[in-house]
């Protein structure tokens, strides 16, 4: 298997209200998956399973090769594998921008103080943060904040990020600067899933679009077919009313 | 149309993690009832085997004290309940209006505010067993026209004024947590500030403390005993009247036994209270 991470038939419900059914992804190394759909159509809930934050009712979860969806896995193992950066940035509020990153390198995966601030000033340089370092979270800009977020979710050099509509609660000027990260990113072959309300974004950086409705992959393919010529009644309608101007 | 339960059936994967995570549920369940087994036991092994066991048993655990002296101290433990019923309210009372006194602007408000922490830099200063005894023996000696001799209410006042300063500082943090932006808010919508405070602040201030004042509150419940030293026929006193005639000790285990009964409910409604206010505030931040 060279697939960084698969799903078959993931199934979730909260009590009588089913929000993913059936739910089939594949991700290849290098991929960007963008999901898209309104919202309320489970693009949160399938990241937040994938993370293994929530238990899935059905279905599988396969990260490099390994079922993760087993109750027997060690949900830390996994999630040291795997980066999740969050609408709400999440940054720790008590830790300066710095300290925030090297965390996780160090109390987790055991890397020596010098050698994650090296790294992770590597990170923030290049996300163009370096003169932030020692700032604390709350002295920066939102767009500021979640670039943090992303480098911190890079640090530990995950084999998948995911993102979780990381630019809904910034303006358009600072959801610029936030893009241009991921679109960094992806050019370096960073494997990424990530739901997202910016179809233009989408059309230009995803290999692969997918299209959920009521909790269902209703439609996925690449952004050229996706976003030209969408084989559901239903995408069309949604893409009409988001793309309007 | 919206999907609904009724077309789906378990996977035989499913199946089979449902069953394992029952396995893996069963399995911790019997770990944790074999620990705990094991650590009671070994406790009560430990006193119980000790060379002293015999007589603290004669002292402290005999049956037939305990028979004897539990309807006296049944009674006096009334007290410390009607104590306890009594002050509770009234310390809120004075707790909130103390907080709220320091939280004011107001230039003319100033002597208040000035008194206002005075008072709780006092009262938290000095143990309340010297309040109490203070109010209780102090209070009657200065033979003043009117006011009560009563050891009882006397206490009782020593407790809220004792009381009164701590949750006075409970409230001022509730108070203090609030955002700035809501005060502001609520200026912005041409409420003053006696009007922000009252319909804006408080009521969000008061749900975020309630676990820290029942925390203060169980610790009242057992503070009624301090009123044993100015001689209120209460549990604490009861035992002691029973234990210095009769030389045994067991009505003392008693009222512990009493208090613990008290407090234990109170404690779980505490951290039952704190859980479901957490799952609220958390519920939109998932």
């Amino acid at each position: 298997m060279t697939e960084v991470l698969r799903t078959e038939n993931v199934r979730k419900a909260y009590g009588d209200k089913v929000v993913l059914r059936d739910i089939d992804l594949v991700v290849e190394p290098h991929d960007v998956v963008c999901l898209i759909g309104s919202s309320g159509s489970g693009k949160s809930t399938l990241l937040r399973c994938l993370d293994l934050l929530e238990d899935i009712d059905d279905g599988a979860i396969f990260f490099e090769g390994q079922e993760i969806s087993d109750p027997r896995v060690d949900a830390r193992a996994v999630r040291r594998r795997m980066g999740i950066v969050f609408q709400a940035y999440n940054l720790f509020p008590h830790l300066t921008v710095l300290d925030n990153l090297t965390l996780a390198p160090r109390k987790a995966h055991g890397v020596d103080r010098a050698t994650a601030e090296a790294k992770s000033m590597e990170l923030l340089t290049a996300f163009g943060l370096a003169d932030k370092a020692r700032e604390h979270p709350d002295r920066l800009s939102g767009g500021q904040q979640q670039r943090v977020a992303m480098a911190r979710a890079m640090a530990t050099d995950p084999a998948l990020l995911l993102l979780d509509e990381i630019t809904a609660a910034l303006d358009p000027e600072l959801t610029g600067e936030v893009l241009e990260i991921i679109r960094r990113l992806a050019g370096e072959g960073t494997t990424m899933v990530l739901a997202t309300h910016e179809m233009t974004f989408a059309r230009d950086v995803a290999t692969t679009v997918c299209f959920l409705h009521d909790g269902a992959i209703l439609e996925q393919g690449p952004p050229a077919q996706i976003f030209g010529d969408p084989r559901e009644e239903r995408t069309r309608q949604f893409l009409r009313r988001v793309l309007q101007p | 149309m919206p999907p609904t339960e009724a077309d789906w059936t378990p996977s035989a994967r499913q199946v089979e993690r449902d069953a394992l995570r029952r396995r893996l549920r069963l399995r911790s369940g019997t770990i944790a009832t074999v620990a705990t087994v094991v650590v009671i036991g070994l406790l009560v092994l430990g006193v119980t085997s000790s060379p002293g066991w015999p007589r603290v048993k004669e002292f402290f655990f005999s049956w037939e004290d305990a028979k004897a002296a539990f309807p006296d101290v049944l009674k006096g433990f009334g007290k410390n309940v009607l104590l306890f019923l009594i002050a509770e309210p009234l310390i809120l009372l004075l707790g909130a209006a103390v907080a709220v006194v320091r939280s004011t602007t107001s230039a003319a408000m100033f002597p208040v505010r000035l008194l206002a922490v005075f008072y709780t830099d006092l009262f938290r200063g000095v143990p309340t067993i010297l309040v109490v005894v203070l109010a209780g023996f102090g209070i009657p000696a200065l033979q003043l026209q009117g006011v009560t001799t009563d050891t009882f209410w006397l206490g009782c006042g020593a407790l809220v004024l004792s009381y009164g300063a701590y949750v006075a500082e409970v409230f001022r943090s509730g108070i203090d947590s609030i955002h700035p932006s809501q005060v502001a808010s609520a200026d912005a919508l041409g409420l003053s500030h006696g009007q922000a405070m009252r319909y804006v602040v408080l009521p969000q201030a008061t749900r975020r403390v309630v676990p820290p004042l029942l925390n203060d509150f169980v610790s009242l419940q057992k503070d009624t005993a301090l009123l044993s030293s100015i001689f209120v026929f209460d549990a604490l006193f009861t035992a002691q009247d029973y234990a210095s005639y009769n030389f045994n000790y067991t009505p003392i285990v008693v009222v512990a036994a009493l208090f613990v009964a008290l407090t234990i409910p109170l404690a779980r409604f505490t951290d039952w209270l704190g859980r479901r206010m957490m799952r609220r505030e958390r519920a939109g931040a998932r």
